[in-house]
C-alpha cells in the first residue's frame, strides 16, 4: 500500500478565495453544539465586545468569532461544523481523479 | 554645567490623568458582552476553585459574604480603548479564597456562568491584585456588569476580569480562554499595550 500523497496549502488558495468572496449571509451553517442547520444570516451576533461573536439562534453556543486587529484578523469557526455555500455549476473540489 | 536638567518635573497628573498607551478616559461604564446575560440566582450561585489534583473548594453566596470583605478603588482599562479611573468595588480577595487551597499550579482558567473563560497566571491573582467582587459603587453589581459576582483583576485588560465568574480551574499548563484563542494577547498588560497576540 502506498502513502496517500498530499498538496501543500497553497492549493487551497484558489478554492478558498472563491469561497470567501461569496455573500456569507446566503450560506447555511451547522451548529457544532446542537446540530441546528440554518442560514448564517439568522445567527445572533454580539458586537459590543472585543470582537464579533455569532451564536446559534437555537442553543446560543458560539459558532463564529471574528477579531479584527489593526493589521490582522482572526476567524474562529470551531463552533460551526460546516458551511453550505451556494456555488455556480462549475468544477467541484476535489475534482475527478 | 551639570548634566542633569534641574527643571524637569514630568507631566502634571491633574491636567492629564495617567492612562496606558492608546486609551481614552470615560466617565460612564460601557457594557460589553459576548453573549446573552446570565441570570444567576443567589440560592444556587457558587464559586469553585478546582485544583490540578482534582480537589474542589466551594463557596455558596452566604459563605462568600461571610469572608473578610475588601473595598478596592482601582482604575480599569478595556482593550476596546476606554479606561475608567477610581472605580469602587467590594468583594473578597483571591488571597483569602486561595489561602486554604493546596496547589502547585502556575496558571488559572477563570470560567463563568454562560460559558466565558479567560486565563491568567496564578501569581497575578495573588498579592492583593485580584478579587471576586459583588458590589459596585455601593450597590449590588448589576447583571449586565457581571453580577452577582465578577472577577476584578485591574492591572490587566478588563476582559481578564471575567463577568458572572463561577470558578477557577488551576492548571500546571497555560490554557488560553475565550478571547485568547481568538487573537487576543495571552497576558494583556495595558501598560505594555498587549492587546493582540505578538504585541
Amino acid at each position: 500500500m502506498t502513502e496517500m500523497s498530499y498538496l501543500d496549502g497553497n492549493m487551497l488558495d484558489g478554492p478558498m478565495r472563491e469561497l470567501f468572496t461569496v455573500d456569507l449571509s446566503s450560506a447555511m451553517g451547522r451548529c457544532e453544539n446542537c446540530g441546528t442547520t440554518g442560514s448564517m444570516a439568522s445567527l445572533h451576533v454580539y458586537s459590543h465586545a472585543p470582537g464579533l461573536v455569532a451564536r446559534c439562534p437555537s442553543c446560543e453556543e458560539v459558532m463564529v468569532r471574528l477579531v479584527r486587529g489593526p493589521d490582522r484578523a482572526w476567524l474562529d469557526m470551531r463552533g460551526t461544523t460546516y458551511l453550505q455555500v451556494p456555488m455556480p455549476m462549475e468544477q467541484t473540489f476535489p475534482g475527478p481523479l | 554645567m551639570g548634566i542633569v536638567s534641574p527643571g524637569f518635573q514630568g507631566r502634571p497628573r491633574t491636567q492629564e490623568p495617567a492612562l496606558p498607551p492608546g486609551q481614552y478616559l470615560t466617565e460612564d461604564f460601557p457594557v460589553l458582552s459576548a453573549g446573552p446575560t446570565p441570570r444567576v440566582s443567589l440560592d444556587t450561585w457558587e464559586f469553585v476553585i478546582s485544583t490540578e489534583n482534582g480537589s474542589d473548594h466551594r463557596w455558596s453566596w452566604q459563605e462568600l459574604m461571610a469572608l473578610p470583605q475588601e473595598t478596592p478603588m482601582v482604575d480599569i482599562h478595556c482593550v476596546t480603548r476606554w479606561s475608567k479611573l477610581g472605580t469602587n468595588w467590594q468583594g473578597v480577595s483571591l488571597d483569602t479564597l486561595l489561602a486554604g487551597v493546596d496547589t502547585g499550579a502556575h496558571f488559572a482558567l477563570a470560567h463563568s456562568y454562560g460559558g466565558y473563560t479567560t486565563n491568567l497566571p496564578l501569581d497575578d491573582l495573588r498579592g492583593g491584585q485580584a478579587w471576586v467582587v459583588h458590589t459596585f459603587d455601593g450597590a449590588p453589581l448589576p447583571a449586565e456588569h457581571g453580577g452577582p459576582a465578577r472577577l476584578l483583576v485591574p492591572h490587566l485588560y478588563f476582559w481578564k476580569s471575567a463577568k458572572w465568574v463561577r470558578g477557577l480551574r488551576l492548571k500546571t499548563m497555560d490554557e488560553p480562554g475565550f478571547w485568547e484563542t481568538a487573537g487576543y494577547h495571552d497576558y494583556g498588560d495595558p501598560w505594555r499595550e498587549q492587546r493582540y497576540q505578538g504585541d
